[in-house]
């Protein structure tokens, strides 16, 4: 019975352990609770004492939730392949510098110039991929160093190409064409005003593809085949590494979608990073939140933009903050440790499975 | 002359932090464990030695500054439990433990700032740890005094004593050498009666301590009070400088130190000729290319401890 729904049990045992160490921490620097909660639901729906709901809250939270939901399916992708594609990060910067360049360099006609520039965003993220995936094949290097290395490339070399586009200052670059961004006069008027833009219908046929391809196809199949067990894949006439390389390619490529995203929909511009943002290290917890399922992963990407977005409201409540951050990564630290949580689940279905036993003997 | 000096003097002062956090990762990745976590565990110890150097300095004036490395050293160790407790015992994914670790350090230490100081980062300190004027002797030496002995902080010569102790302690004694069992191949070493589980808690402990100790060092030397951005990837480094000096402490010696050379080269490079012409946003990736570069030149052979990252079992041969 337990085990059955473990999946769906795991995440959200490791949520509410995450809000009960975010709690604890707040009662031990003697701050409420309760502003705790009050802020996760002005967050969500804008309702605070006295305000109705402000439709505005739940756009920004999509809009705040689509680039973390991108990571996260990359990240789930490479997962499912035997990948743990920690690259992300970088990958999302390379690609939304190749983005804003495309979109500033090239202009296009009509909503062409949306659509190609949302893809080279895409390429960016799946070419910067390649390399770990390259040199993991050919040369067995981890792709979780390289990964972690090319991060840094990114941001600071990126930083150079966003400098010197026609039109940067020192902080960001000139306005993209508005032909070549996703935002929109009908989603932004339905969420009173807020920043929603046609990217979280981009997300949702994303997500529904991620799905199709790694449960519905043999494509997908082959993909989980050689990351579950390469040597075996190859007897199965797989071409095994050829397999490794487009898993991280296609992670690589959702996470360039992310960096689209936020030079197309959240901002209209290139910016310079003084460090990096973090959607790679997010998408991590989404996926693994998510299960590395699409669902699972779109909720967790909701969440995760629910806590984020809600930073600025715990601060102005009197509340660091940091405790939003501090409640994410607690929620990845106990799905990290999910073996305990399972080992627990185990002894505790079993004292139950006993219990009811040991009556049915009595009765 | 002048530029390369002040090149040299700022180059000792970035590379201990990176030298002793990577030598405090071998420790862990000899054990088996890989420490992503370096990073996380630096910030931590950046902060715990900023405030205790903030709440300190009116009492103890100069001395602040080591009482507060001890206290990140101790919160280092503190801190270094959680990946432990969940990398060894609970059998997480090492690399996803460590990026746990990574992500809590931030939130944690700038919560903190804000619940003691009330802002987003420490009140700044006044002296933190001081230079070392002019070594006696040494320090009249000619161009080499006026590049290692002169104007220089003590963080260098400690870095030089740790990589020695390190060396002799990994590659000589009894103890280093089960410790490297454990990270080559831990089912003989369990054969043979070392407990690996202890050995990895010793490890993955050991790091946290050298970690600490290099966020203090960071934030004392180069800083004036900790913020969220203090330690700005100085772990990662510390981890390529690990990787690109083979697992070896001379190794992480020289890398760190180069490290710290290149950063101080970029950031002056617009001052010299020829090298002004390359921005400095690309000396600040020469470390992670380098790193990339030498495990593609070392591929094949096996450098790297062979049981890392793998999740200890008793029962599974």
């Amino acid at each position: 019975m337990l085990k059955k729904y473990e999946k769906i049990i795991i995440p959200i045992i490791a949520v509410i352990l995450g809000l009960l160490v975010g709690m604890l921490i707040l009662v031990a620097s003697g701050l409420n609770i309760g502003a705790l909660f009050s802020s996760l639901l002005q967050g969500a729906t804008g309702i605070k004492a006295g305000s109705s709901l402000n439709l505005r809250y739940p756009g920004e939270l999509l809009v705040t939730a689509i680039p973390l939901i991108f990571t996260g399916l990359a990240i789930g992708f490479a997962y499912r392949c035997g990948m743990f594609n920690i690259g992300a990060d970088g990958q999302v910067i390379f690609g939304s510098l190749c983005a804003v360049a495309f979109a500033l360099l090239v202009p296009l006609p009509g909503p062409l110039a949306a659509i190609v520039t949302l893809l080279v965003g895409g390429i960016g993220g799946a070419l910067w991929a390649f390399i770990p995936g390259i040199l993991k094949v050919k040369f067995n290097i981890s792709e979780v160093v390289t990964g972690i290395m090319f991060n840094y490339v990114a941001l600071y070399g990126c930083n150079y190409f966003i400098r010197i586009l026609p039109g940067s200052t020192d902080t960001k670059t000139a306005e993209i064409p508005a032909n070549a961004a996703l935002k929109s006069e009908f989603l932004s008027s339905i969420t009173n005003n807020s920043r929603l833009h046609w990217g979280i219908v981009v997300v949702i046929i994303a997500a529904i593809l991620y799905w199709f391809i790694i449960e519905k196809t043999s494509f997908g199949y082959q993909l989980r085949a050689t990351g579950f067990n390469k040597e075996g894949a190859r007897y199965a006439g797989i071409k095994a590494d050829r397999s490794v390389v487009l898993s991280i390619m296609i992670s690589g490529f959702l996470a360039g979608l992310a960096g689209s995203m936020l030079v197309q929909g959240t901002f209209t511009w290139g910016r310079i990073l003084v460090a990096s943002e973090g959607y790679g290290f997010d998408g991590i917890a989404v996926a693994l939140v998510g299960g590395c399922n699409a669902i699972g992963i779109f909720l967790a990407g909701l969440l995760f933009a629910l806590l984020s977005v809600s930073e600025t409201i715990l601060q102005v409540a009197g509340i660091p903050r940091e405790i939003a951050q501090i409640i994410s990564s607690s929620i990845i630290f106990f799905v990290a440790i999910q073996y305990i949580i399972k080992f627990a689940l185990d002894r505790f279905g079993k004292k139950k499975n006993r219990a009811v036993s040991s009556k049915k003997e009595a009765a | 002359m002048d530029i390369i000096i002040s090149m040299c003097t700022s180059g000792l002062m970035i590379a201990p932090p990176i030298i002793i956090a990577a030598l405090g990762a071998m420790f862990a990745e000899r054990s088996g464990v890989i420490n992503i976590a370096v990073e996380g565990i630096m910030t931590v110890g950046a902060f715990v030695a900023a405030t205790v150097c903030v709440l300190l300095e009116p009492s103890m004036s100069s001395n602040a500054g080591w009482v507060a490395v001890i206290a990140a050293v101790v919160a280092g160790v503190i801190y270094s439990v959680l990946l432990a407790i969940s990398a060894i015992n609970f059998r997480a994914d090492q690399t996803i433990a460590g990026t746990a670790v990574n992500l809590l350090s931030t939130g944690l230490c700038v919560y903190l700032c804000q619940v003691i100081f009330g802002q987003q980062r420490t009140i700044a300190f006044t002296t933190g740890i001081s230079r070392i004027q002019s070594v006696p002797i040494l320090g009249d030496i000619p161009i080499i005094g006026d590049i290692l002995f002169k104007n220089v902080y003590p963080t260098f010569y400690i870095a030089i004593i740790l990589t020695v102790i390190v060396w002799y302690v990994a590659f000589k004694t009894p103890f280093g050498l089960r410790l490297r069992a454990c990270g080559e191949n831990p089912h003989a070493a369990a054969s043979v009666g070392v407990k690996v589980i202890r050995m990895r808690w010793i490890g993955v402990l050991l790091s946290g301590a050298f970690a600490g100790l290099a966020g203090a060092f960071l934030v004392l030397t180069t800083s004036i009070q900790f913020t969220a951005n203090t330690i700005h990837g100085t772990g990662f480094i510390a981890i390529a400088a690990l990787i690109f000096g083979k697992w070896n402490p001379w190794g992480c010696f020289g890398a760190g130190l180069f490290f710290g050379l290149s950063q101080a080269l970029g950031t002056r490079a617009s001052l010299i000729p020829v090298l002004n012409l390359i921005p400095s946003d690309f000396f600040n990736c020469i470390p992670y290319i380098l790193t990339v570069i030498v495990l593609i030149f070392t591929a094949g052979r096996s450098v790297a401890p062979k049981a890392e990252g793998q999740i200890y079992d008793a029962g599974q041969r």
